[in-house]
Parts: C-alpha cells; structure tokens; sequence
C-alpha cells in the first residue's frame, strides 16, 4: 500500500498557493494527511500533484473576533482541544473535537482538512452546520465566505471552485451560559460516528428555549439541522416530552442507506442521540 | 520447584522494547529485491489473456511471472495439504498462481519483482489481464441448493466434505424425551489479523544450491517440505526460518502461494526477493474463519438432563482446502464435551465458496460448538424456567467420573477421553466471583431506574497440546551456555521464555543462561509448530526429558570427575556443585570432558555429548476447561453493548508461568469479544469482500475492553510429566456464548433470543422492536 | 519537477541528511533509509497505530506522512527511548514487568504513545491511559498488561 507517483510541491503563503492550484493540473491540496493519505496509500487518489499546505504558516491560528472564532484553515485539531478559549466559548466544539479520531490524528489533523473532505459523519463537519460556521475561502478571483450550509455541494464534495482553498472559518458563539452537547454513536472509542447530534440552547430564566440549533450528522451526506424540530424548540419551555417529541421529529428525517448500516437504524439513532443531546444541553443551561 | 511456576521476567522483552527485534520486514540482504501481487478482483472468472508487457516495461521492474512462467520449474503446482479424512469429496487445491480460472477476489494470478515495493505496485497496476466475468457463489448455503452457481467451473458441485459425528441412540433419546427444543443458529468468525501482516524473504546460495525461506510463518517443517515437494529439491537444499513473529493465530500456519512463488522468483532472478503483505492484501489472500449455520435440536428429561442433541451444520469452506475439513469436525466434536450426553448425531456438510479458504483462526472451530450447547442449554433453562446455572450443573461432568471417556473420537481416531479437572467447580467459583446469586437483585434495581442489566456464563472444554510430538534438542556448550532448538514456533506466546524454564528447571534454574532458537529447520530435523494450543504440552514435555537426560549426564559426569554420588549434587547456573559446599565443576567443563579427546577413551564409559533430542509422543489430547460469566448493559435505544465486568476461571493444568498464562487468557478474551459484538468479515452476494479495510472490519481497542477477572483452578493431567495442559487459544472459546446469553438476559423483557454471533447494535434494535410487537 | 528531495531531519538526537522520493511515507523512510525497523507498518491506512512516532514530541502516525514533511523536523522513534548508556526508560521497564508486550509488534507505537501521553498526563487514571492508547490495536495482550504497564510507568516517573 504505497503511494502512486506525484509532484510535490510546498508554498509558504497562500498566494503560491493559489499561483500553484492555478498552473496544476489534477492537483490536490495535503492538509493534515489523515485522510488524503490512507486514500493514497490504498490508490483510492492518484493526483499529479501534491501540494503540501504544512509550511503556510500564515493558516494556523485562533482569534476571538467579537462574538466569534476565527480559526485559520491549518489550525490542528489538537491546538482547537486545548485552546481555553475555545472550552470557555465554544464548549460545543471543544467536546466535539475530543471525539475526532485518537490523539495521533489530532495532532495532525486540520480544521480545514476535515471540512473539505466533508465526511458524512466527520464531527467538526458536524460542528460547523451546527454552529452555522462561515468559511472563507480564497482563490484567483479574490476571496468569499461561503455559509456553511452551502459548503456541501454533494457527497463528500464541497463548494470550492478550481483554484480555491479554504484559509479560515468563522465559528459565531453563542451567548454565555448556553447549553451544548454534542453525543455521537460509534462502535468504538475515536471512530467516526454512525450518526452524531449537536444541540445549543439558549433560555431565559424560566426554562423557555429562545433559541435552538439541531445538527444530526451521518444520516446524510451532508450533515443536516432539524429545522421542524428547531421552529419547535423555539419559544416552547423545556421538558422531556418536548425533547421526545423533537426527537421523533428527527426520525423523520431522511437518512441514507448504505451496505454498512441502514436508514431505519440511522432514523432510530437520529431520535434517540437527538433526544439526548437536547436534555444534556438544558441541563448544561440550567448549571450555568 | 525453582523456575517453573514463577512469573520470570520473559527473554524475548528486551530486544522488542528497544524495537531492535528482526520480523520479516526487518530482513535485509544485499541486492535484495521486493515483490507485489497482481491478485483477482473477481470472485470468479475466467482468464483470458494475460499481458504485462507495459509493467515489465517499467524502470525499476526486473520480472513479472505468471502461470506459464513458472509452471516449468515447479515439480508440482497445487499445494496439497489437506489433513486425512475420509470425507473429501473434492479435491481442491491452491495452485501456485491462478491459470485459467480465478475463485475468489484477491487470488494470485502474477508476481511482480522490482527494485521496491512503490515501484513493484506501479508495475502491477500496469499488467493488463482480460478476465471473463463468472457467476460466484458468496452464501455457503445457497452453494449447496441445486441451482447454485459452481464456485469451480471444473466441479460437479459445491459440497466438498460430508462426514456425520455421533454415538448413542439419538433417535431413540428422542422419542421419549420429555422435552425437545430447536434451534437454529448463525455464527461467524473472522480473520486472523495479527498486526504484523504476512511476509516471506528468499534467497538461493547458488554456489551451494540451498534455497532459504525467511517466513512469518507458524509451521516453518511444513512449509519446508512443501517447498521441497513443489520445487523438487531435497531437504538438505531447503532451509525455512522464522524470524520475529508479530502474532500467528492461526492463519500463518498455512502454506500460501506467495510463499512458492517469491522462493521461486528468488531462485530464477539470482537475487533475494522479499514480499510483505499489506493489510488489503491480509483481507483478501489470508485465510480466515467465516459462517456456520447450524440447525439443531435437543432432548431432555424432565429434570432438564440431556437426553440427546441432534442436527446438521453447513460450513463455509471457501474456494479451495488450505487445511483439510478440521474446522467443522472441531465444531461438531466439541458441542458435547463438557457435559454428558448420552446419544449424539451431527451431520457436516462443507461447502465450497467463491471467498478465500477457510482455516482455523484462535479457537478453531470450538467456540462455534461451545456456542451451540450454551445456547441450547439456555434454551432449556429458559423453557424449563430453571436457573441457567443449575441446568448446567445437572449434564456438567462431575470431577469424581474423570478421567471421562466420551463416545467421540478424535480426527485421528482416537477416543476422546477428558484427562482432568473439576468442571462443577470452575462453575461454581466464577459464579461466586460474578455475584451470581445476588445478580436479579442488581438487574431489578436497574430496571427501575430504565436500565437493562444482563448476565451470561458459558462453560467450554477444548482439547489442546495436540500430538504427536513436538521436537527439542538441549545441548550444554563448551562454554556452559546452554542451547535449546525446537521445532516448535513462536508468535509472541512466549515460547522462548516457556522452554527456558522448563529446561532451566533442570540445568541450573537460570533462564539467562539458555538459549533458545525456535522454528529453523537448519537447526533440527523435525517439527509441527504452533497450533492447537500445542508448545508448552508438546515442546515443553520434550524439554523436560531432554534437559532430564543432559542433567542426569551432567551429574553423572561430574559424580565421575568429583567422585562424590550424584545424589550429592545440584546445578547451579553453570556450576555444578557439591551440596554444601565449594567443590564445583563448570557445566561447561563437563561439556568439554565427554565432547572427545583424539585417542582418549570417554570418562566412566559414558556416551559423547552432553546434549539430548527428544521427540516425545502424546497422542491423547489435555483438555483444558473453564467458565466465563459475562455481566453487562443494553442500550436498547441505539443497541450498545457495555461489557461491565467479565470473570474467567479457567484450568490448563499446572500452571508454567502465571503472568504468561494470564496475558495468554485476557488476549483470547479479547479477541472472543471481537467474535461477540465486532468483528464480522461481511461480503456481498458476488462474494466480493464489504469489510476490507481496518476501519470497516472492527479489532477491539483498549476502551471495548471490560475489567476482568481470572480465577484459577490447576487439575494437572496425567498426560505428560509437567501436567501442564495448553491456553493460548482457550480466552475466546466460550465468551460469544457468554455473551449472547447475557444480552438475552438483559433483554429478556423484550422476549429477545439470541441466536447468532456477531451481533451488532443494529440487531439489537431490530429484535427489541420485534420483541414489543 | 523532480522525484526527490534532500532533506534534513533530526532523528532520535542525530542529525540525519538524505535524499528521499517525494511519495515516500515518513514510516518507509525511517525503515528503510534509516534502517530503524523498530517502527513497525501494521495497516498503511492510519487505524492500527503500529507506525506511530514522536514528531517535534508529538504522536503521529508515520505512515500518513511524507517523509518530506519531516524535513526540519525532530523524529524519536522507539529506538531513541532507552538511555544512551544503557539500560531501558522507565516506560520499557515497566512493559517487562507487567507483561505489556506479547509479540512485541504494536509496541514500538504503544511506548511512543505513551511517551507523550505520560509527559503530559503524569497521574492518569487507568480509563486515561485506555483511552490514551485507543488509536493503537493489539491483537495479543488484551491491553490489560499494557494498562497497567502504563500506570506502573507513571508511578516510576514521578519518583
């Protein structure tokens, strides 16, 4: 299992690589290696070249932007789990992000990566819908942002036209004190998930929800939020039947079938870790 | 006793830790080269043509043979290996390469040789084979329905063996039983899936004609007569070795195609050649264990004693025999063991698919058996509203009847006789140590809070040390070091450390004073290698009667030389010595005095050499027994199965080394996990593999692995003189039984039965929500 | 383009130049080039974490990285463990005493592992180490005797 031959090349800035994707021909972009090399390795890819995006420093970092967090594209996964601002703020994405593989692939594993290689069931891909992430994305007509829930463009295929990267994503928060879970069912510890729910609430002091976010993730190509189960959510005041009832909702939704697992079964993951991620997060509220 | 019995730091650790260990891909020779395969993506088909003009085009690339290639150097073709039975009716052998036909995804068809391994895979991709699509058959029941495509084109059908296992009455049993209940069980097992993958290293000394095979192989004899019978050499030309083996369980005892062939492309490209199998390759080209249906009835009285068991299993055998009809015939013989049967029939039929050949994987064939009376015992238990624990104890076979003559015989002929041990009280100590008695109290109170609690045991008695010898010379040195050669193989069992002690515990009870040296057919004529659970009866009792032999020569000599009586004397790491005091003779030395002065007659009229080969045969088999009592939770919303806490009590005789023997058992509880809830080797209905890498197809980490708890119970056999009786494989024999029976506990609300292994989440929620209907 | 590159890489201590494939895999390149073969290659696919080294002291899988990529970088590999005067690390010790190694494949990536795992968890709780060591398969020990290796391990470092 070797890989097949390519041209390698490694910029430094984002504009060789933009100048790069823009010369080669059948190229593909290496972040953090842990998925574009095992599909090397098994000959499941065979780019021309390689264009290795380890040395622009310029993509790694982690900024509070106002009411947001902007992460640059190369960030590892390891410095998104131990970043304090991310725990404090983001509370959603740092316990989504322990999920992500084992610590061997965090440490090399890249924000960006994972969202361009759009894995039904990766977690952060998750993260970003839930959180209705903003990616910007550069190339040789400039740069755009991108809302995320127009990034999947299909399966495992994202919005990114010839010549494009993606350089940073913009994660807005959520007001201080509110609840998050995100629950993942797997067949062991660090695998992807079979499906994954994402839950953020906002409360007042009584118990109503304010505001809500469903993400259920692995049931489709991309991963989807529970509109029905969210308009729901809103105004309505916390309980188990309530977060019953949008689980059941959840089960509605439309899930691929595949030789490995069915949709009914992804459907009864989809109510029940939906369930749970609701009743986790409130709880989550309630402690703040 | 000095050394054995104790927990001695092992003799393999130092070299490994500091990863300075020699596998087969850490060989090197110089002008070494590296191979690939070109290997079907059928399951069946025809080959038309073959070109590989474009890959031996290639720089870099020094051969690409195929069939025709080779088949002018091959004495015979077809590795024929299969073990006696006279149930065969097919002969269906591995050829060296494919030729005009291809059986099952990932076969053979060419060998690529270049300078690496990366260039050796471009060149592959470039050999250009026209295949004719054919029908293949995937599911080994459908192989046998009259309709079913033929998974050999050239065969009349797909039945490869039928043979049927029985004694007693049945019919008879039958007839006047109070009780007969059926059931109807799948079980599958998967691959091997050691971490080191399959390899081979081949040189020929052309100036001595002498082919030599590095192998990560179990069975280094085996294969080299294979190699001799298939190149037409003689055994002084062949020499096999096994360097560090990254884990065998099983599959790497059989002889493989890529073995010949890269020997082959050694000798005819005058350069070493090396071929490491990749993981897609151990997925697709290693055998592997797969499905067994079962279909399956039994009697009993009205106090819920076996009367009889009946019924017949099919069993997927895959496209060709690269062990014999072993498996199945482990799987029917051991449903009865254990426990007392009075009438017994199982028919067997072997069924040939488009997949690769099956053969045994740790366990071999004998959880599926365990699995099947476990199963039925519940099934009792269950309809009889009996405690599962007491039915058990009723048909157990009490201490006070062994040794038990069965009315089963072994694939060999001879009658199974269970040699020792205490079956009840194994039962009894690992209910004891699972709370057994306090459990319904401990699944109510979870039921209360919504939580569903299961637990489950499963005895198992499998037979091991399988004869009839195993070979092993012990030879003092002029130096006083103390050499050991096997034929016996090691694949991370500890069979150094094992030999050491056992040798050590008669010459000098220091095990860094012994050198041992496993699996080269350069240092010793004969052997059978690993399998079975076989090294430490097998291996170990040769070693002790030859070290036996070196001691009492020993002593004699230096009786002679000291002039004091034997009965005087003791070893000490080199030095013999006279009890209580300085007088000593170097162990070294004594080697020296009866190794020959030209001219000078031998001291005390002794025979030359302080050395001993033994080939000790032991035909009967030990067996080895026990009890596991799985205690666990169901998730009945998403199907998770959480191990909370797993207890073994188990006996393999005299223990040789606690720490050894534990690590032995908690590895096989590992893997008997994987079989329970994990690990499944799913194909499509065109036979081509569904689960194919190691994200699809599930080994256990760290984190599915529960707390567990060993018990120990030592009933030595008789057998052999150390009473030791084998373990390696005995961890997963009964914990797919152990665990269907608790998850059936856990879900007994629902009305669930278990009936198969693995299963999965999915499966849960399916028999859950048909369970509520 | 070129098919190599010169490259520059610290390994267990030592500088060490060469000139590799660009396709080559960092694992290959320690193998291989380096002759270290205690870095073992169970998978090739990033699951089995037989390959794992310490980049710059952090876990990776070799074999999902190119040997390029290693380019002025600092590897330890299993070999760069021990004591260069003898002896082996604490964390070896403890593998002989608890019977962490089997068939001693996996655990060249199971110290490295754990190497990082203890420096930065040095009182882990045995559900830390068992999810610690997650990413690395073991077909032979059950994990149990590498566990308790681990938490051994700890134990003597903090003396």
């Amino acid at each position: 299992m070797k890989p097949p031959r390519f041209d390698y090349h490694d910029p430094q800035t984002v504009p060789e690589v933009i100048a790069l994707l823009g010369k080669l021909e059948n190229a593909r972009l290496l972040a953090g290696g842990q998925s574009l090399m095992p599909m090397l390795n098994m000959r499941l890819a065979a780019p021309d070249h390689i264009v290795d995006l380890n040395r622009v420093a310029e993509l790694a970092y982690i900024r509070e932007q106002g009411d947001a967090l902007l992460i640059g594209a190369m960030t590892r996964q390891r410095d998104v789990e131990f970043d304090e601002r991310v725990r404090a703020r983001s509370p959603l994405m740092h316990e989504a992000v322990l999920q992500v593989g084992h610590r061997q692939t965090r440490n090399r594993g890249t924000i960006g990566g994972s969202l361009c290689h759009l894995d039904p069931s990766a977690e952060l891909v998750a993260i970003a819908a839930a959180m209705d992430a903003i990616v910007t994305v550069q190339g040789p007509s400039g740069a755009r942002d991108i809302p995320f829930a127009q990034f999947p463009a299909g399966l495992m295929t994202s919005a990114l036209r010839e010549g494009e990267l993606v350089t940073s994503v913009r994660f807005p928060l959520w007001r201080k004190g509110h609840g998050y879970a995100f629950i993942e069912f797997s067949r062991r510890h660090g695998d992807f998930a079979i499906v994954s729910a994402a839950a953020l609430l906002e409360e007042d002091g009584a118990g109503k929800i304010t505001r809500a976010s469903l993400t259920l993730g692995g049931i489709a190509p991309a991963p989807v939020r529970a509109r029905d189960a969210e308009k729901t959510l809103a105004g309505a005041r916390a309980s188990a039947e309530l977060f019953r009832e949008a689980g059941e909702a959840c089960r509605k939704l439309e899930a691929m079938e595949d030789v490995h697992v069915t949709a009914a079964y992804r459907r009864q993951l989809a109510a029940v870790l939906s369930r749970r991620a609701l009743e986790k997060a409130h709880e989550r509220v309630a402690r703040n | 006793m000095r050394v054995i019995g104790r927990a001695v730091p092992r003799l393999e650790d130092e070299p490994l830790l500091k990863g300075e260990g020699r596998f087969i891909d850490d060989i090197r020779l110089p002008g070494m080269l590296q191979a690939a395969f070109v290997r079907s993506p059928h399951a069946h088909a025809a080959i038309k043509h073959i070109d590989s003009a474009a890959a031996r085009a290639l720089p870099g690339v020094h051969a690409v043979y195929t069939r025709a290639d080779l088949l002018p150097h091959l004495a015979t073709e077809f590795m024929v290996v299969g073990l006696p039975s006279a149930s065969y009716k097919q002969d269906l052998n591995r050829p060296a390469l494919a030729g005009d036909e291809v059986v099952h995804v990932g076969q053979a068809v060419a060998i690529v040789v270049a300078d690496d391994r990366y260039i050796a895979e471009d060149a592959a991709a470039l050999v250009d084979i026209d295949y004719e699509a054919l029908p293949a058959i995937s599911d080994c029941r459908a192989a046998l329905t009259a309709s079913a495509p033929k998974a050999h084109g050239k065969s009349p059908h797909n039945l490869l063996a039928e043979f049927d296992m029985g004694y007693g009455d049945v019919d008879a049993a039958f007839k006047k039983a109070a009780h007969v209940f059926r059931e109807s069980l799948w079980q599958h097992r998967g691959g091997g899936h050691s971490i080191e993958c399959r390899g081979a290293v081949a040189v020929h000394d052309g100036m001595e004609d002498r082919l030599t095979l590095w192998s990560s192989t179990q069975m280094p004899h085996a294969a080299m007569r294979l190699l001799c019978d298939m190149l037409g050499r003689d055994e002084n030309q062949v020499r096999v070795i096994t360097p560090d083996v990254g884990g065998g369980f099983g599959p790497k005892l059989v002889f493989y195609p890529e073995d010949v062939v890269t020997a082959l492309a050694a000798v005819l490209l005058k350069r070493p050649v090396k071929w490491i199998e990749d993981r897609l390759e151990h997925f697709v080209a290693t055998t592997q264990e797969r499905d067994q249906y079962w279909d399956v009835e039994v009697a009993v009285d009205r106090e819920a004693r076996l009367l009889g068991i009946r019924g017949g299993l099919i069993h997927d055998h895959g496209a060709y025999t690269a062990r014999g009809v072993n498996l199945p015939y482990n799987s029917a013989e051991n449903v009865p063991l254990g426990y007392e049967l009075p009438a017994y029939r199982m028919n067997v039929k072997v069924a040939l698919t488009n997949k690769v050949p099956v053969t045994p994987v740790r366990g071999a064939g004998h959880p599926q058996g365990v699995f099947v009376m476990e199963r039925l015992l519940d099934r009792v238990a269950r309809e009889l509203k009996l405690d599962r624990a007491e039915v058990r104890r009723r048909n157990l076979v009490p201490a006070e009847k062994m040794p038990y003559s069965t009315q089963l015989k072994a694939r060999g002929g001879l009658t199974i006789v269970l040699d020792s041990g205490d079956y009840p009280k194994c039962q009894r100590e690992a209910l004891r140590l699972a709370g057994w008695d306090d459990f319904p109290r401990r699944q109510a109170a979870a039921r209360r809070a919504g939580r569903h609690l299961g637990i489950g045991l499963a005895n198992f008695v499998k037979g091991t040390g399988r004869g009839p010898f195993e070979s092993v010379t012990v030879r003092v040195g002029p130096s006083g070091k103390v050499h050991v050669y096997s034929g016996a193989a090691a694949m991370g069992q500890s069979t150094k450390t094992m030999l050491a002690q056992v040798v050590a515990e008669q010459l000098g009870a220091d095990i860094r004073n012994i050198s041992v040296t496993t699996g080269d057919t350069g240092t010793i004529s004969m052997g059978l290698g690993g399998s079975n659970s076989r090294q430490a009866v097998m291996a170990g009792t040769s070693a002790h009667v030859a070290a036996s032999k070196v001691r009492e020569k020993a002593l004699q000599v230096a009786s002679h030389a000291l002039e004091v009586a034997e009965a005087d004397l003791e070893i000490d790491g080199r030095t013999i010595r006279v009890k209580g005091s300085d007088v000593t003779l170097d162990l070294g030395r004594a080697a020296r005095s009866i190794a020959g002065t030209a001219g000078y007659t031998l001291p005390g009229g002794m025979t030359p050499g302080l050395e001993a080969t033994e080939h000790v045969v032991i035909d009967a088999m030990a067996y080895t027994n026990g009890t596991a009592v799985v205690e666990l939770e169901v998730d009945v919303e998403t199907g998770a199965v959480r191990i909370e806490k797993l207890v073994f009590v188990h006996d393999c005789g005299r223990i040789l080394h606690p720490v050894i023997v534990e690590g032995q058992l908690i590895g096989g509880v590992a893997h008997g996990i994987g079989n329970a809830l994990f690990e499944w080797m799913r194909y499509d209905e065109n036979a081509q593999p569904i689960t194919s890498t190691l994200a699809d197809y599930l080994l256990i980490t760290s984190t599915e692995m529960p707390p567990v708890e060993l018990g120990h119970v030592e009933s030595p056999t008789p057998l052999n003189p150390l009473g030791v009786k084998g373990v390696g494989e005995c961890g997963v024999v009964p914990i797919a039984a152990a665990v269907a029976s608790a998850v059936e506990d856990a879900l007994s609300l629902y009305n669930v039965r278990i009936t198969r292994a693995p299963i999965t989440p999915a499966d849960i929620v399916t028999l859950v929500a048909e369970g509520r209907r | 383009m070129s098919a190599s590159r010169a490259i520059s890489v610290s390994v267990n201590g030592v500088r060490r130049d060469a000139e590799v494939p660009v396709r080559l895999t960092l694992a290959d390149f320690l193998r291989q080039q380096l002759e270290l073969t205690g870095t073992h290659l169970g998978c090739e696919h990033g699951v089995c974490g037989a390959c794992t080294v310490l980049l710059d002291g952090r876990s990776v899988r070799s074999c999902l990285m190119l040997a390029v990529q290693a380019n002025g970088r600092a590897i330890t590999t299993v070999e760069g463990l021990a004591p260069a005067d003898g002896g082996l690390h604490p964390l070896q010790e403890a593998f002989r005493e608890h019977h962490g190694l089997q068939c001693g494949f996996c655990t060249p990536g199971m110290l490295t592992t754990l190497v990082e795992f203890l420096r930065d968890n040095p009182e882990p709780t045995a559900e830390q180490v068992r999810v610690a060591i997650s990413g690395n398969l073991c077909r032979c020990t059950g994990y149990q005797g590498i566990v308790e290796a681990a938490l051994g391990a700890a134990k003597r470092l903090r003396a």
